[in-house]
């Protein structure tokens, strides 16, 4: 019974790790770049969500505030990438890397600024509220996590495959001058996308207060989703899926059953293992430069 | 402008271009030597940081600036550097053989777990040095036997021929300690940049096909940059740990990497020169946030430490400035404005202007 | 044997057969030339030549030794040089840099005596110039070489390319479309200097090219490919008169009309 009660807890971690780990993929499918304040994106979500939603602060209703927060954040990621990310377009990559990972300090000041640095709780409609099958107790926020996780990524993968702007996105990555001579608008593009990972950062980020307080470090998540990311192969929706729910399944069990830091350790070591063996990451694509 | 005819090609492998840069640097170096003499012991430590912090900024230049790979965990090489130090001078071995040491195990170390790593292209790679952030950060603790673990550890007071370096001690000593390690690293470090080392790396960086091509081991030579990197890094991790005294692993928070990639970025990529300036800034700029909080209190009564976080905060601010504004960072920027008035009245605007360059994939579908 | 043997070699990409059975040999101080329509698996020749590729099947031998499987960094010691179609040089590097980086394969030094700048790398460093001076000399490129390429404009950076190879002092040189881009007046130079390497330096050459009249002027032998498969082989008159390099250039009589 133990072992379903850590893996039903396991999947539903793994499935935020899994949604911030799908911003990532986002903007890597689109710009080959990666954005490492996804994390403190998430935090930045789940507190706009929160000053919508707590009675204390504007007190709409649940449903409303988590739309309204996510709108804020596709706003707010859009302008990101409309005043400062565009700013770095044709720089070396590793130039994103450092400029994101500054954005993402940035992020956590505003928050902390506004909401504190102690502790907050979200009030969500699932809180405390558990479901019984057979023997093991499962909460309504793990189950709400898992139904919705699945449908977001199925969404976009969806999204992705079909919609033109799904489509343009992926040209603009593969090669950028090609795809303006064809008549992509890829700066537009990058934003819209930018935007779109910021909503999806806001989902994880609620799911996230749906189990337990906030503060404005949350964002260090960033670093496991990452993981995820890298495990499932940065190109790949489902791979990070996979990837988000293979650490989060993996980590309950290590810290249960092997000594010490082990389970803190788990996802990189889990990581660093698929980078040596498979680089591409386990849903991997050929990589090769073309001279 | 000053012409330079070159008449040999000794003048061309030179260290300097010619003979008044000569000058500047052995005047620079005679004032850092006789700077205890006219400083107070508060500035004195100020500048032993300023130091050791260049020493770890060329350690990460090597491998950013140089050959081309991010790492972001590079506080987990100041980490081992400093532990190796620390336990073996606990264990009765004198600094002089301890300190190199220090350095070559933690070089041995990052280019061991390089040979995997340098497989992967940038940001995978980037990932990956994070990743081996977290591990050797558990691992400090797990070790608590060795390392002190969330207790911390205690670096033993420096005494070389019964002469005390001890940072507390004797101050000026250890500054002349850590002046002579940085020269001595300055100096290995161009006199690699200036040769065949120095130039595979470039190689690398610039374009990996062509190395190849060209019969250089790219696996190997980045390897090599990443255990000359560490390596640098270990050695500046040593000192830091002898700097601060008594210390746990929360010293090499993953802030201090981040702090290492603001001093070289901000310093500017590609220059030696570009790990000191970097470092001056990271070691200057909290002051000045120190007098203006004061100032702000004192005068408008606005108490500024109220707000935590302000000082990542601007220095995340500088950093976003920079990469936008001035790729090139603080010395590229000095370069600039050393031409403008060389070729003055004749610079032109454009003269620095970057070429535009598309993202092209790597992927191949 | 030749000095260069390639027999019955492939490489497929999934489905397609990018060159498929090209067997063809060069004789030490010739100039071989690889003519063909766009896709036609020149370039990959040189990549599978230079181990970029692995072989789906064939042999790849140069002056006696199988390099089938050797690592791509190990191709350059044994004397093979290439230039690339689309310019691979190291940007932010000067072009001095750039033609020293070109005598990586002749340096005798290690790193810990690199970074302790002993006599013996001074004196490594004083040939290796000599010798890049040289290539300099030869190619004209005196009034570069202390600028960055990112600067440069095409047509100099296709000869600092070329340069970069020279410098490696190599036996069998492999010019990937070394006309393309240039003008005609730079082309009837690489004409000149294709010559003077083969001449002055006994090199051997390999050469994929578009440019008929250059290929006619330098080559000793030329092989046409389509399709990555051999059409012909023979002088350069020859080949040119042969029907089906001339249908595979032009389209079949009955397809144009």
């Amino acid at each position: 019974m133990e072992v379903l009660q850590l893996l039903v807890g396991g999947i539903a971690s793994g499935c935020i790790y899994g949604l911030v780990a799908l911003g990532f993929v986002l903007i890597y499918k689109a710009s080959e770049g990666v954005n490492f304040a996804q994390g403190d994106m998430m935090m930045l979500g789940a507190f706009i969500a929160l000053g919508f939603a707590n009675t204390d602060q504007m007190g709409l209703p649940f449903g409303l505030a988590v739309l309204l927060a996510m709108a804020t954040m596709f706003v707010i990621g859009y302008g990101i990438e409309r005043t400062v990310v565009r700013q770095i377009f044709g720089q070396p990559q590793f130039a994103l890397v450092i400029l994101t990972i500054a954005l993402g300090f940035v992020l956590r000041f505003v928050a902390g600024s506004i909401w504190g640095y102690t502790p907050l709780v979200l009030e969500t409609p699932l809180a405390g509220r558990n479901l019984q099958f057979a023997g093991i107790v499962v909460s309504l926020s793990d189950i709400v996590t898992i139904i919705a996780t699945l449908a977001l990524t199925l969404l976009l993968w969806l999204f992705f495959a079909f919609s033109r702007l799904g489509l343009a996105a992926k040209a603009s990555s593969q090669n950028q001058m090609a795809a303006y001579i064809v008549g992509i608008p890829v700066k537009r593009v990058h934003s819209l996308i930018w935007g779109l990972s910021g909503a999806v950062a806001t989902v994880a980020g609620v799911l996230y207060a749906s189990k337990g307080t906030i503060d404005p470090n949350i964002g260090l998540l960033g670093i496991k989703a990452f993981a995820a990311a890298v495990i499932g192969g940065m190109g790949s929706l489902p791979g990070a899926l996979m990837g988000g729910i293979l650490i989060g399944v993996v980590e309950p069990f290590a810290s249960r059953y092997l000594p010490g830091e082990i389970g803190l350790m788990s996802p990189y070591i889990i990581m660093l293992f698929v980078l040596t063996t498979r680089p591409g990451g386990l849903f991997s694509q050929v990589r090769m430069k073309k001279v | 402008m000053r012409v330079v005819f070159k008449t040999s090609y000794d003048s061309d492998i030179d260290l300097h271009e010619h003979r008044g840069k000569r000058v500047v640097t052995g005047m620079l170096i005679a004032f850092m030597a006789a700077l205890p003499f006219f400083v107070g012991d508060y500035y004195l430590a100020e500048a032993t940081n300023t130091l050791i912090w260049a020493l770890a900024g060329m350690g990460l230049m090597l491998l950013v600036g140089h050959s081309g790979q991010v790492s972001l965990g590079h506080a987990a090489f100041l980490a081992i550097g400093a532990y190796t130090d620390a336990v073996l001078m606990g264990a009765g071995v004198p600094f002089l053989i301890a300190f190199p040491l220090a350095g070559i195990i933690t070089g041995l170390f990052g280019a061991f777990v390089a040979i995997p790593a340098v497989r992967l292209s940038g940001i995978y790679l980037a990932i990956a040095t994070l990743a081996l952030f977290v591990i050797i950060e558990e691992c400090i603790i797990l070790l608590a036997p060795i390392t002190g673990g969330v207790g911390g550890i205690f670096a033993p007071a420096i005494e070389i021929f019964g002469v005390s370096f001890d940072r507390y001690a004797a101050l000026s000593n250890f500054y002349w300690l850590v002046l002579g390690v940085v020269i001595l690293v300055t100096w290995g470090y161009a006199n690699a940049m200036r040769s065949a080392t120095g130039r595979s790396f470039l190689a690398v960086r610039d374009s990996e096909v062509s190395a190849r091509m060209l019969g250089i081991n790219v696996t190997r030579t980045r390897s090599l940059a990443f255990g000359l990197s560490t390596g640098m890094t270990g050695l500046a991790g040593a000192l830091m740990g002898h700097y601060i005294g008594f210390f746990n692993y929360e010293l090499f928070s993953i802030f201090v990497s981040i702090n290492l990639l603001l001093v070289v970025t901000i310093g500017g990529l590609g220059f030696i020169q570009g790990a000191f300036v970097g470092s001056i800034l990271i070691t200057v700029v909290p002051q000045l946030i120190a007098i203006l909080r004061d100032t702000a209190n004192a005068s408008l009564g606005i108490d500024l430490s109220a707000i935590p976080g302000l000082d990542t905060m601007i220095f995340s601010v500088i950093l976003i400035g920079f990469i936008i504004y001035e790729p090139s960072g603080l010395w590229g920027r000095w370069l600039k404005i050393r031409a403008w008035f060389e070729l003055f009245p004749l610079a032109r605007r454009d003269m620095f202007r970057r070429q535009k360059t598309y993202l092209k994939t790597e992927r191949m579908r | 044997m030749s000095f260069l043997d390639i027999e019955d070699l492939a490489v497929h990409f999934g489905g397609v057969k990018a060159v498929d059975g090209v067997s063809f040999s060069v004789e030490r101080g010739e100039v071989f030339s690889i003519i063909g329509p766009n896709g036609a698996g020149k370039s990959t020749i040189f990549n599978l030549i230079s181990r970029l590729y692995r072989p789906t099947r064939g042999r790849i031998r140069f002056d006696g030794q199988d390099i089938t499987e050797l690592p791509a960094h190990r191709i350059a010691p044994l004397g093979i040089a290439r230039t690339f179609q689309n310019i691979e040089l190291f940007d932010h590097s000067t072009v001095l840099d750039n033609l020293l980086m070109g005598r990586h394969v002749h340096r005798t030094t290690n790193v810990f005596q690199d970074i302790l700048f002993l006599p013996r790398v001074r004196r490594e460093e004083r040939e290796h110039r000599q010798r890049v001076e040289q290539v300099i000399e030869f190619l004209e490129l005196e009034a570069y070489r202390k600028k960055t390429i990112a600067g440069l404009p095409y047509g100099i950076r296709k000869i600092v390319e070329v340069g970069r190879a020279l410098a490696l002092a190599p036996k069998l040189i492999l010019l990937d479309e070394p006309a393309s881009g240039l003008s005609v007046e730079e082309s009837r130079e690489v004409a000149f200097w294709i010559e003077d390497m083969r001449r002055d330096m006994g090199l051997t050459v390999l050469m994929v090219e578009h440019d008929m009249n250059l290929v006619a002027a330098v080559s000793d032998r030329v092989l046409a490919l389509a399709n990555g498969r051999p059409l012909a082989e023979g002088a350069p008159s020859e080949v040119q008169a042969d029907p089906a390099v001339r249908a595979a250039y032009l389209g079949r009589r009955e397809v144009a009309v």
